[in-house]
């Protein structure tokens, strides 16, 4: 039976870690989902920060749809330069947060690439986002970054890719 | 080749109907769990809760749900004996349509609090269809061994499906 849904590469954090990468990701599947169960360490900076190919420039855009438990709200923002993946889920140091992000054709030079993003904490609230890295470029590098902190030992970061065939 | 994605176990409906649906013995040889649910309830009301417990817990559940219903959306919190904010189609929603349900457990056999991430939709060609997203945390540090969908006091209908994922991050 072949595998069509293999982990990459996982890393589960031995000490406190500020910036996350992936790095050298092959073009051989067809999709990839990123999970993370992550903690801060402490109750400075805002949202976790993602990026592809180290490109810093103003090349992403983002649309929310968040609650907290007693509000909602929709919001977007474009010519970013980064994608931010959490607004009411963001990360705390007290509460372990989930990241379930799909990268859909992360490979093709053809195309824009867009990102789904579900970001969950019972403690704070729930997001779902959709992101767009303005480029045609494949994916190869995925770099997460929480600003102004560390992600904190035990905190686990997957990568796995899937096969359509 | 080691397989990563893995059917755990799946769950059919009989004809007479469920109380729950139970999977019980989930070994702790994967790295997260994945739910794949399609239930509906005999609760004469459009729509019913979907309560799901871990390890016959009754404690140390809390949750937040935004859903929207077509025409506005909303958020509600609550901490209880269950993750109770989960809603499956009922007896006066269209006739044969059932929920799709999503639940991931992440490091579901560690011993942090388990965080639970979740999505569901009840659609179903009329009003009093919904969509939710879905954040819930156990907070017991044991490893799941068992999960119970439940019926909220009514029966999930012949059908009602459900399989258990196991997902290696190795």
């Amino acid at each position: 039976m072949p595998k069509t849904y293999e982990p990459i590469a996982t890393n589960t954090l031995g000490s406190n870690t500020t910036t996350i990468t992936f790095s050298t990701i092959s073009g051989a599947y067809t999709d990839l989902v990123l999970v993370c169960q992550i903690q801060k360490s402490t109750a400075t900076g805002t949202y976790l920060q993602m990026r592809f190919n180290s490109d810093t420039g103003s090349n992403y855009s983002t649309t929310f749809l968040s609650g907290n438990g007693t509000s909602a709200i929709s919001w977007r923002d474009s010519n970013r330069t980064d994608i931010n993946l959490d607004y009411y889920a963001a990360p705390q140091n007290n509460s372990w947060t989930i990241r379930n992000i799909s990268i859909n054709n992360y490979s093709n030079t053809t195309t824009y690439k867009t990102v789904l993003n579900r970001a969950n904490d019972a403690s704070q609230g729930t997001d779902a986002g959709v992101h767009l890295w303005r480029s045609t470029a494949a994916i190869s590098t995925i770099t997460l970054t929480m600003p102004s902190n560390d992600f904190i030992t035990g905190s686990t970061f997957t990568l796995y890719g899937i096969k359509a065939a | 080749m080691a397989n990563t994605y893995t059917a755990i176990a799946t769950v059919t409906v009989g004809s007479g109907g469920a109380a729950n649906i139970e999977f019980t013995s989930i070994p702790a040889t994967y790295t997260d769990l994945l739910l794949k649910v399609s239930v509906r309830n005999t609760a004469s009301a459009l729509d019913r809760n979907m309560p799901i417990t871990f390890n016959s817990s009754s404690t140390g559940y809390s949750e937040r749900l935004l859903y929207g219903n077509g025409s506005s959306a909303l958020s509600i919190n609550r901490a209880s004996s269950d993750l109770g904010y989960l809603y499956t189609n009922a007896a006066n929603s269209t006739s044969n349509t059932f929920n799709n349900f999503e639940l991931y457990i992440p490091n579901y056999a560690g011993s942090n609090y388990k965080s639970t991430s979740a999505d569901y939709v009840l659609e179903n060609n009329a009003t009093a269809a919904t969509t939710g997203l879905h954040a819930g945390l156990w907070s017991n540090s044991a490893a799941i061994t068992s999960i119970t969908i439940s019926a909220d006091g009514f029966s999930l209908v012949q059908y009602s499906t459900a399989t258990l994922y196991g997902i290696k991050n190795s």
